[in-house]
């Protein structure tokens, strides 16, 4: 089957994004297809590579950047709420005449229509938040 | 299966605590250039998103409740708000904004977009939908 | 149609889970994961409520969060299957839709 994932909530405060995750890797393991993972609201956090969390706790931007990597998954960041809450790939930073990007690998930034794209085009769209 | 999806937006929250009402617009906005069958639905505390006379000056936020009111330019008319939620928040129908859309079948007639659906009836519609998208 | 629910609050802080089973029609689905899955447990004053919609729509536990929050499969009320991440992208193939009741 192909599916949607939509992450809306930012790591560490909420589990969502650690769901989100590990249902995808799951549903990758299984044969499935995942068209792509939107991220949303405060879920665009999760895309910010400048994260520093504790040695001996599991980093969530690597996972994702390293799950996209590996399975050559579209993970796209919602411009509008990434940039409400200061989320920014190379040319959106130079756009915004902000000095520097944070997007984490694997990443991409783009508009809503991915996510109602996604809708359309998978067989479940399954949403992660609080 | 059809290239038309039924959408349903499930809007569950309170305007302003958190932006989940406002960024749920902004979906509904965007998607509904694609043509799609849309619905919202409104339920639990997301029957507050409605009210009318919103006033947000005082909490220096923007007010977004007129873009409801848009909505039917957007060809959306089926905005279903839940009884037992209005009910059980001591509202009615007339606490809430008046949307409308024009109906191009029927001469541009303008219509009401708000149905009031009991709980059983908007399972119904759940159930019935490809796409959930919850906020 | 047949539609999987998932419920991530807990009833004691949120009305997400009476929500849900107030639209979740016969033969349909709930999935209790992160902090809803401590409805899943025996001898809470949700217990009834649970139980009573076990009737016709079926129960379902997300082991991992089950785990993580000292909640032992022995805790959990009879006739509510555990799943794992795999047995979570099971149900949303077997069911026609999903819904995230967040």
């Amino acid at each position: 089957m192909k599916f949607g994932i939509m992450v809306n909530e930012g790591p560490y405060t909420h589990e969502a994004s650690d769901t989100a995750y590990h249902f995808t890797k799951a549903a990758l393991e299984a044969g499935h297809e995942i068209f792509r993972v939107f991220f949303y609201h405060d879920g665009v956090n999760n895309a910010t590579r400048y994260t520093v969390p504790p040695q001996d706790d599991r980093n969530i931007q690597v996972r994702w950047s390293e799950l996209a990597e590996k399975h050559n998954l579209d993970l796209v960041v919602c411009i509008a709420a990434a940039q409400r809450r200061g989320i920014l790939d190379e040319n959106e930073a130079k756009r915004q005449g902000k000095d520097g990007d944070n997007i984490a690998p694997g990443f991409r930034i783009s508009g809503l229509g991915q996510l109602i794209e996604a809708g359309i085009q998978c067989d479940r769209l399954v949403v992660f938040g609080d | 299966m059809s290239d038309v999806k039924k959408f349903l937006y499930v809007n569950r929250k309170a305007p302003y605590g958190t932006i989940y009402a406002l960024e749920s617009l902004e979906v509904v906005l965007i998607g509904a250039a694609f043509e799609q069958d849309v619905a919202l639905a409104f339920l639990d505390d997301g029957v507050y998103q409605l009210t009318k006379d919103q006033n947000t000056d005082g909490i220096e936020m923007k007010n977004f409740s007129p873009t409801y009111s848009a909505l039917g330019d957007y060809d959306i008319r089926k905005i279903y708000v839940e009884k037992e939620s209005l009910e059980e928040r001591g509202l009615t129908i007339d606490d809430l904004q008046h949307l409308t859309y024009e109906d191009e079948d029927d001469d541009w007639a303008e219509k009401d977009s708000i149905q009031v659906v009991t709980a059983k009836e908007l399972a119904e519609i759940m159930d019935q939908s490809d796409v959930i998208l919850s906020f | 149609m047949a539609m999987l629910h998932t419920v991530n609050k807990s009833p004691f802080e949120r009305n997400t889970l009476d929500s849900c089973m107030r639209h979740a029609l016969p033969g349909s689905a709930i999935l209790l994961i992160e902090d809803g899955v401590v409805a899943a447990t025996k001898g809470t004053a949700v217990e009834g409520k649970v139980k009573e919609k076990m009737g016709d729509v079926s129960f379902f536990v997300l082991g991992p969060d089950l785990a993580a929050r000292g909640l032992g499969e022995d805790k959990l009320i009879d006739g509510i299957s555990v799943v794992d991440y795999n047995g979570f992208v099971e149900l949303t193939t077997k069911y026609d839709n999903v819904q995230s009741w967040l």
